[in-house]
């Protein structure tokens, strides 16, 4: 048994270099135990080749990864206890259903006998729901079950880590949130450790315990959803996850209980929680999500944290509406309005309107 | 359908009418008439005398061929050189293509190039470099003498074994190109998938690439197996008088004999034999479609 202690996934000061070209930085991780963990990033970030080390199609140019305490950085991809759901899914086009889920039972060492492999087979394609399928080929199945299968498959050898590249970038959006929440409640029922890649921070947010994200090959933040969310650490993670308004502010007043900034873009000052960790008149960034502001056609009796200009654009999305505020310094600020009365809109283009927001709901971003 | 899409479907419909159907049944009527001392050297099938037209079928010329047991023989033998020479070409070309899908761009039209370019040469002269190279005073007896590991040249022109030498090396590219296309389209994320599920790379081979690539091999060997039934050339210059393929001895009908309608009954036999290997391609290749 392993100690609690002990992470199940160890990175430590991993790097990969592709000719003069560095994709993974100095990477340091630990994953614990059944936890599902993402690696979230846009395109080039390196968090697939960062994956692919650890399924071992590609070798880390400095560092070690270590498995339940073993370090793994050079063993062959077939000796690892680690398996791979793959984002095209990757299922032998010549083999049943069951026979892709029965491919990995076959490798093992200590082989089972037929009828053994065959039952667990039905319980796993059981597991997934996809026990009335087994002797169809991939090719016969839709997006979601070629899925299904593909988690069948990856499960069988109950791997210590389970990776998943991109798990729903071959899905439609609908199917899409279906499939996390399913996904998650199979992974979670096995309690398989599992670190998934994706670009998609809802997919993320929705399926994850922990989320690191990545830029250029470097880790920028590690933490839960909300922690990410409601706490970056820098203007990309702010403005890779969610939506969000920055303004470049200079530091005025440092009290005890609150911190005032200037901002060439508010009439007024902004004001933000103490504790601010910057000296008088240094510049910063102040994040301010788009629901946490608030739109109103009264100006509001505030001394801060208010800001005032004209109704640019409204992007009607059902549920609610974005609408998008243009300054008088030009700068565009984004908020969000619930649709919840169906016969009135009571904002509309060229409105001028007043914004504004609670202490509590800013960030400051030092970089 | 649209009459711009039946003038571009009427092209190969008019090649092949002209360039197979009609020589075809040219060939089929002539293996049903009589030798005849004329020019041409048969008889017709139709005459016309006082008022009535009769065809004539002589069935004699497929009869013969069951007579002699010659014919059948040569059948026999022309298949199993033409087998065996097939599965030697797929084992040679499999690695060859294999390598050449599997290497970096830059280097894999160089290769391709290489497989290639010999067949820029005309095929004569290609195979008629190899007696040079198999004869007694050839180049590889002279090489092995020289070295001394033989005293006495090893005969190696006509025989059966030159026969499948000539064989293999003309059709190679044959076998090579439609294994290599095959293997080019082979998604690398299923062998990657195969290696982690804890597949060593031998078995990643044997259960994954072989099996995805069965296609490919199909259609080499047809490509392959087809034209070395009916071979000449080879059989010929490389084979001496001991190989007996249907070839030479439609050949030796022909133009020794004199017997059109005999070589014609010859040719038939011996493409209904092979419509047996080209619909069962045609059929996988069909149904390989559909999926």
């Amino acid at each position: 048994m392993t100690q609690d202690s002990q992470p199940m996934l160890e990175i430590r000061q991993v790097s990969k270099n592709f000719g003069g070209l560095t994709a993974v930085k100095e990477v340091n991780l630990s994953i614990n135990k059944g936890e599902i963990f993402a690696l979230l990033g846009g395109s080039g970030c390196g968090k697939t080749t960062l994956l692919r080390m650890l399924a071992g199609f590609e070798i880390p140019s400095a560092g070690a990864i270590f498995i339940d305490g073993e370090d793994i950085s050079q063993i062959p991809p077939h000796k690892r206890p680690v398996n791979m759901m793959f984002q095209s899914y990757a299922l032998f086009p010549h083999m049943s259903v069951a026979q892709n889920v029965a491919f990995g039972l076959k490798q093992e060492k200590n082989k089972l006998s037929k009828p053994e492999i065959a039952k667990k087979v039905l319980e796993l394609l059981t597991l997934v729901r996809m026990q009335d399928f087994a002797q169809r080929k991939p090719d016969q199945l839709s997006g979601g079950q070629r899925q299904r299968v593909a988690l069948a498959r990856s499960l069988a050898k109950k791997p210590k880590v389970l990776l998943l590249d991109e798990p729903m970038g071959a899905l439609d959006k609908k199917l899409r949130s279906q499939m996390q929440l399913e996904v998650v409640d199979i992974i979670e029922s096995v309690g398989v450790t599992c670190v998934m890649v994706t670009h998609d921070q809802e997919e993320a947010m929705t399926m994850a315990n922990r989320i690191s994200v990545m830029h250029d090959g470097e880790i920028m933040q590690v933490g839960t959803p909300s922690e990410i969310y409601e706490f970056p650490n820098s203007r990309h993670t702010a403005e890779f996850i969610g939506s969000v308004n920055i303004f470049d502010a200079t530091v005025t007043q440092l009290e005890a209980d609150y911190t005032r900034l200037s901002c060439a873009d508010l009439h007024v000052p902004i004001q933000v929680e103490a504790g601010v960790n910057a000296p008088l008149g240094s510049s910063l960034g102040i994040a301010v999500r788009p629901e946490k502001i608030t739109m109103s056609q009264v100006k509001p009796e505030l001394t801060d944290n208010w800001l005032t200009g004209m109704v640019e654009d409204i992007a009607y999305l059902g549920g609610h509406s974005v609408y998008y505020v243009k300054l008088a310094s030009g700068k565009r600020v984004m908020t969000i309005g619930t649709n919840n009365d169906r016969h009135e809109q009571k904002v509309t283009w060229e409105d001028t309107v007043y914004l504004y927001w609670s202490i509590t709901s800013a960030v400051v971003l030092y970089r | 359908m649209s009459w711009g899409r039946k003038s571009v479907i009427s092209v190969p419909y008019l090649w092949l009418t002209l360039f197979f159907l009609v020589p075809f049944v040219i060939v089929f009527k002539i293996s049903f008439s009589e030798m005849d001392y004329a020019i041409p050297p048969y008889t017709d099938l139709f005459t016309w005398a006082d008022e009535q037209l009769t065809l004539t079928l002589n069935l004699g010329n497929y009869a013969y061929l069951f007579t002699d047991d010659l014919y059948i023989r040569a059948y026999l033998s022309s298949i199993r050189i033409a087998a065996i020479a097939t599965i030697i070409c797929l084992f040679v070309a499999y690695p060859i293509a294999y390598v050449i899908a599997r290497a970096p761009s830059a280097t894999r039209n160089a290769l391709l190039m290489l497989v290639i370019l010999p067949s820029w040469t005309s095929f004569l002269i290609r195979i008629y470099a190899w007696v040079g190279i198999l004869k007694n005073n050839g180049l590889i007896n002279n090489f092995l003498m020289w070295l001394g590991i033989i005293d006495q040249p090893i005969a190696m022109l006509n025989t059966e074994f030159a026969v499948y030498v000539g064989i293999v090396y003309a059709y190679l590219p044959f076998m090579v190109l439609p294994l290599y296309t095959n293997l080019m389209k082979l998604d690398n994320s299923l062998l990657e998938a195969a290696s982690d599920l804890g597949a060593p790379p031998w078995k990643v081979f044997l259960t994954v690439t072989l099996p995805l690539s069965k296609a490919g091999m199909i259609a080499g060997s047809m490509l392959v197996f087809i034209p070395s039934v009916g071979e000449f050339i080879i059989p010929d210059m490389l084979g001496g008088a001991e190989t007996l393929m249907i070839g030479k001895v439609l050949w030796q009908e022909f133009f020794n004999n004199r017997d059109w309608p005999v070589a014609s009954a010859v040719a038939i036999v011996m493409l209904l034999l092979l419509l047996l290997p080209i619909t069962l391609f045609h059929r996988y290749q069909a149904r390989e479609l559909e999926n």
